[in-house]
């Protein structure tokens, strides 16, 4: 497992079936040539996530526990993160934890979300913010079961 | 004002906005409304935080975004006086948010191609989560204004106590007008025929009026100090004093005045930090 590979495998923690990699928040892991310092740099998904605190320290005590003392983690603003940078295996993942991926952002119009437990179109926004910055709050009319779906930003 | 008082500036009205947002948590009056103000508000705060922390790089007196944030006092402050008013009902909330946001989106837009290239990436990054909250604005003042009899009276009461204090906004100031020159920054001043653009489209979908005021260049004196000079420091005076009618435009030659309801914010958002310095969680 390279120090990429374990960086990359740092959950979200809003999005626990996600890893920052999936997320698309992971921009650069720069190891030095003697592999004793390395250096992360992340991006925010939304301007005020409270998330970025924790990753930054999930990274630091996850690349320690690999071995690593010398632990950087910065954040670069540019260029912004959008959910097009969620990856495909990113946006299987979170169908199958019952939250629905974005849509396109170059999409101009809004086309009807999925409902993720049944796969049907029929569904209404609730509200257009959810329990996490990032989220918005569905329910699907077919089978009830309300949902949280990922914002397109 | 130098560079930093500007961005200075575009932070104190995000942190103060936040903060004001932030006092519907728990208090909203459906669920969802409670979750989505407290969205919007920690979407403010993120700016603000990014932008403090620029600005304390430019002053290069080592102040942090917490010092910044924590350890000034009212007078220091640069935000405009529209965000540090009280929040009142429901609906000043939403004219207070309709009017801000709908500048915050033009000026994040602007500024992305504006010189300063740290202005320029937080902004790319506000402006896709302000087009949200013009959205979110827009929609409740468009369901009160053109709902029951007594939410278009109380949607219009709001819009009409607010209007004199969106012309701050775009109050031209010369330093900032030299740096608008140079091409650093943008000049608040020519985003108002666009803000007024849309804010007309609302209104007049909401079957709400504008006010008809414009912006006079008199130096209002809101402050607690001025209605004590005037006529004793009772409460009513300066609550008078700090909510003009729509027949007064409410400017200031500076974003250093401000209303006795920054202080009590203030008092507020800075008691842990200075009782416990440095205090975390």
């Amino acid at each position: 497992m390279t120090l990429f590979d374990v960086v990359a495998a740092v959950k979200d923690p809003e999005l626990r079936v996600l890893n920052v990699a999936e997320l698309g928040i992971l921009r650069d892991v720069d190891v030095t040539e003697d592999g004793s310092a390395v250096t992360v740099t992340i991006t925010p998904t939304y301007s005020g996530c409270p998330a970025m605190d924790l990753i930054r320290a999930d990274i630091e005590s996850a690349l320690h526990d690999a071995g690593v003392e010398d632990v950087k983690v910065r954040t670069v603003l540019d260029p912004p993160w959008t959910t097009d940078m969620i990856t495909e295996e990113g946006r299987s993942k979170l169908a199958a934890a019952g939250i629905a991926p974005p849509s396109s952002t170059k999409v101009t119009v809004q086309l009807s979300i999925r409902c993720p437990r049944c796969g049907s179109p029929a569904t209404e926004q609730l509200s257009r913010f959810g329990s996490t910055a990032c989220k918005s709050l569905w329910r699907c009319t077919a089978c009830l079961e309300p949902f949280d779906a990922v914002k397109a930003l | 004002m130098s560079h930093f008082g500007y961005v200075l500036g575009l932070a104190d009205d995000a942190l103060i906005a936040a903060q004001r947002l932030s006092e519907w948590c728990s208090r909203a009056p459906e669920m969802e409304e409670d979750i989505a103000l407290a969205n919007i508000a920690l979407d403010q705060l993120g700016v603000a935080r990014m932008l403090l922390g620029y600005a304390g790089e430019l002053e290069g007196q080592g102040r942090t975004e917490d010092d910044l944030a924590y350890l000034r006092e009212a007078h220091e402050f640069r935000n405009v006086r529209l965000v540090e008013l009280d929040n009142g009902d429901f609906a000043v909330t939403m004219a207070k948010l309709l009017f801000l946001s709908v500048y915050q989106r033009l000026l994040y837009d602007r500024s992305i191609g504006a010189g300063d290239e740290r202005i320029a990436a937080v902004a790319a990054k506000a402006r896709k989560e302000s087009a949200y909250h013009v959205d979110h604005s827009s929609r409740w003042v468009v369901r009160l204004g053109d709902g029951t009899d007594e939410s278009h009276r109380r949607m219009q009461a709001a819009v009409d106590q607010i209007w004199p204090y969106t012309h701050q906004l775009f109050e031209a100031d010369p330093a900032v007008h030299a740096l608008a020159l140079t091409g650093v920054v943008v000049a608040p001043s020519t985003l108002r025929p666009a803000w007024l653009d849309t804010i007309d489209a609302v209104l007049t979908e909401s079957q709400l009026s504008r006010p008809t005021t414009e912006a006079t260049s008199h130096l209002s004196r809101p402050t607690a100090e001025a209605a004590s000079q005037l006529s004793g420091p009772t409460t009513e005076t300066a609550s008078q004093l700090s909510r003009p009618t729509t027949e007064t435009a409410v400017m200031s030659r500076t974003r250093t005045e401000h209303t006795e309801a920054l202080t009590e914010l203030l008092a507020d958002m800075q008691v842990l930090h200075r009782a416990h310095p440095g205090a975390r969680w």
